[in-house]
């Protein structure tokens, strides 16, 4: 695997300089970076809104917000964390790295590529702004179910225009990862040879495209029932308030795969580098990311159980929902087989990694519980779903996030991440991630409901000690801050093979990677 | 030739793109406030419109001059092939949603409502059946027939997408004139399904009291031929660009992609007006 490397790279940027160059900017790199650090910037607004969650449910009885702002942070803190923080990061990895492994010169669409970007501080200011309307921000979950998204006030119009642009932005960036990927791989690249980052990004941006009209169909008839008088969740007029969640789930649960299936391919990359070896069973890999994509579509009704459903739907949707453990098993088993009897280091990236597998893997698992209608009917809306959604998107799609973070700044900043801050970032953050939300399991399996204020007294002993761990892992974050920032200002410099073990074309660009790479096609063997 | 097209273009920096997120915030944060009686709110939702048309006008213009300098290869064609596809599949996922609010509220809920404890403790003596406006709505209404404007609607798109392969066929074999009046008739046949499209939302409103808040029917009835009247719009401006630029000499047999994309959009546009007959008119 060699790349020709012309001499003529250009490493200079050109064009408008200032805030200006980052306005008008057409290049995958500098669009990237900033998704990456939008994505950061809306983690930490997420975050202190988790963290006012916390601080209130740390005892018993109201103390520090009251009941209706603290509905409306639960809501918010799931739609930001969900389309603000790990929707974006991974379309800033997308961005960065796709042209550079694939050998590509650019995105297929550099401008459009630039609006997708841009789409979403607007979309952050119309959400992040609803707070302070009359009335404040929609507090109808992140899932604003009908009847109750269509009571609230105007920051749930507010929002539903934001889910809207996010839509936009979504659409174009997946249709626009999707035409690079089919169409400007390097020659000799051909599909199965392609870095699975590539192939799960590939299969992501299919599911975006197929889902995000769907949601935006959904908060459409929320609009027209809140505003023009029509009936779709209203069963006065004939229609149904279950129908909404049927439309949202099924946008909803492909949804989930769109925040984990990159996170896979991330680890994907990086656990062969340390262990030295190739992928193991890639073919199968591709296989069953392409099986979870598709089942992700026959799923939906899982998260419904308990609102009604013939017996026959429950048996459906609970076999098909395990039927993605098979899949998702493979994937698994192949992280292990590759680590297998390999010449393992463990620097930072490959400590995420490990990490990720250990902690989504209970994460599955608990789904998997859920998945089965009659325990699902005694956990539903208890805080043993907040402990597994969490487990798979903070231990899952988080823990990947920096994993790949740590793994690709050498080439992004041309400095090696410091790893004694990387390392005590990741030890920081996995047993305070455990302190925070394993205790969830049993406040749930206990009965304690999600998305109240306020709770009864067995409960109080685990819940501060989840407030304890969440403040704890949100501090831990500022950890990762000082590595970036410290990365970007200096360091070890990094070689162009930054990693011993990596594979792959954008091992073959210099580090930092040049504003300008593979103008000429490189030859990939 | 062949070896300028090797380096696949990028566009340089451009500030279309903010004006854009500009327009979709005026936009969006004007209509939340508008909704909401905030004076402000029409203005602002005029004025991103204003900005939208200004950027779509300048993006796109500067789209045909780079296509018609000679910019694009091959590759940056088949890329703008692959998207448009993506494009209209995410727009039938879109239509899909409605669609399947229809078929959910037909085929579910209404008999659900009118079955069982539902009906016993509800709404006693709701019937069910289709069309209805809901249990609670007794207002009586007339539903849409079939087998007037609508049918005459079916024959013209259908008609139109004839017409609009004849001028496809037309530029290929480099017919110009013909190819000018295929797109004028498919434009005026476009613009003439849209008149009696409104003629027969304002029959609806005066003479069936089939209105928007006519329950479930007059929801998925306005939503379903309301988002299909906006497409079949958008695919008009659309042909109608492509007049201009035909008129302006734009176009090669072998290179039009513009073009095809228009006519693959309005061939959309047509076929889900064929589902929307059967299942909201016919059925």
């Amino acid at each position: 695997m060699a790349a020709v490397m012309p001499d003529h790279l250009h490493d200079a940027h050109h064009g408008p300089t200032g805030l200006m160059r980052w306005i008008t900017t057409t290049n995958h790199k500098d669009i990237g970076t900033m998704y990456l650090i939008f994505s950061f910037i809306m983690f930490l607004s997420g975050g202190v809104m988790a963290l006012t969650i916390r601080a209130e449910l740390f005892q018993p009885g109201l103390q520090v917000v009251q009941p209706e702002f603290f509905n409306q942070l639960t809501t918010m803190h799931g739609l930001v964390m969900v389309f603000g923080a790990i929707m974006p990061a991974f379309v800033g990895f997308a961005n960065w790295q796709i042209p550079l492994m694939i050998g590509a010169s650019d995105m297929a669409f550099a401008r459009m590529n630039n609006w997708s970007f841009w789409l979403l501080p607007v979309a952050a200011v119309l959400l992040i702004g609803s707070f302070f309307v009359p009335g404040g921000a929609t507090a109808a979950g992140w899932t604003l179910y009908a009847p109750l998204s269509v009571q609230m006030g105007m920051g749930m119009d507010m929002a539903i225009f934001a889910i809207h642009i996010m839509g936009v932005s979504s659409i174009m960036g997946a249709i626009n990862i999707v035409v690079t990927i089919l169409n400007m791989r390097a020659p000799g690249m051909t599909m199965m040879k392609m870095p699975l980052f590539c192939w799960t990004w590939l299969i992501t941006a299919y599911l975006l495209i197929a889902v995000m009209p769907v949601l935006a169909g959904a908060v459409t008839m929320v609009l027209t029932d809140r505003h023009f008088g029509t009936s779709f969740f209203s069963a006065a007029g004939g229609g149904d308030p279950v129908m909404y969640q049927h439309i949202f789930w099924f946008f909803g649960h492909p949804e989930v795969y769109i925040m984990i299936l990159p996170a896979f391919g991330i680890v994907s990359q990086i656990i062969p580098t340390f262990a030295r070896k190739p992928l193991f069973g890639y073919a199968s890999m591709v296989y069953a990311t392409s099986s979870i994509a598709i089942l992700s579509f026959s799923v939906w009704a899982h998260h419904m159980f308990t609102t009604g459903m013939p017996a026959v739907g429950q048996l459906f949707f609970m076999y098909a929902t395990m039927l993605i453990a098979v899949p998702t098993g493979v994937k698994v088993f192949n992280w292990i087989a590759t680590m297998w009897r390999g010449s393992l280091t463990f620097e930072t990236p490959m400590l995420w990694a490990v990490g990720f597998i250990f902690v989504f893997t209970m994460g599955g698992f608990t789904g998997l519980i859920c998945a089965i209608a009659p325990i699902d009917i005694q956990v539903q809306d208890t805080y043993y779903v907040v402990a597994h959604f969490h487990y798979v998107l903070v231990a899952g799609s988080l823990f990947a996030l920096f994993a790949g973070a740590y793994y690709w700044l050498p080439k992004w900043t041309g400095h090696m991440p410091d790893e004694r801050i990387g390392k005590l970032h990741f030890w920081c953050s996995i047993v305070f991630f455990n302190i925070t939300f394993f205790p969830m399991h049993f406040l749930g399996l206990a009965g304690m409901p999600r998305r109240i204020p306020d709770y009864a007294l067995q409960f109080a002993d685990f819940n501060m000690m989840a407030s304890i761990g969440a403040f704890g892992f949100g501090l831990s974050q500022l950890i990762f801050l000082v590595a970036v920032v410290k990365c970007v200002r200096g360091g070890e410099k990094a070689a162009a093979r930054s990693w011993e073990g990596a594979e792959g074309l954008e091992w073959t660009v210099p580090s930092p990677a040049p504003h300008h790479t593979f103008e000429e096609a490189p030859v990939f063997k | 030739m062949t070896h300028t097209f090797d380096k696949y273009f990028v566009p340089e920096p451009s500030t279309y793109p903010i004006f854009g997120s500009l327009a979709l915030l005026l936009f969006g944060g004007g209509a939340a406030m508008w909704l909401n009686g905030v004076a402000a709110g029409p203005w602002l939702f005029f004025l991103g419109i204003a900005v939208l048309v200004y950027m779509l006008f300048g993006w796109f213009g500067q789209v045909v001059r780079e296509s018609e300098g000679g910019k694009y290869g091959k590759k940056v064609d088949r890329s703008f092939r692959w998207s448009m596809g993506w494009f209209i599949f995410s727009e039938v996922m879109f239509f899909a949603a409605f669609f399947g609010a229809l078929f959910y509220a037909r085929v579910l809920s209404v008999p659900w409502l009118a079955t069982g404890d539902t009906a016993e403790l509800l709404w006693q003596g709701f019937a069910g059946g289709w069309p209805t406006a809901g249990p609670d709505k007794p207002d009586p209404f007339t539903p849409m027939e079939a087998w007037g404007i609508p049918a005459i609607n079916t024959l013209i798109l259908l008609t139109s997408g004839a017409t609009l392969t004849w001028a496809h066929h037309s530029l290929v074999k480099e017919k110009r004139g013909q190819l000018k009046l295929g797109l004028l008739i498919t434009i005026l046949l476009g613009l003439l399904f849209l008149s009696l499209q409104i003629y027969e939302y304002r029959h609806a409103y005066a003479e069936l009291n089939l209105r928007l808040d006519t329950g479930i029917y007059g929801s998925t009835f306005y939503l379903l031929t309301g988002f299909h009247g906006l497409h079949v719009t958008v695919g008009a401006i659309m042909l109608t660009v492509m007049l201009f630029r035909a008129l302006a000499g734009h176009f090669r047999p072998d290179s039009h992609f513009g073009f095809e994309a228009a006519a693959w959009y309005w061939h959309f546009v047509d076929v889900v007006w064929l589902m929307l007959f059967v299942v909201v008119y016919l059925l």
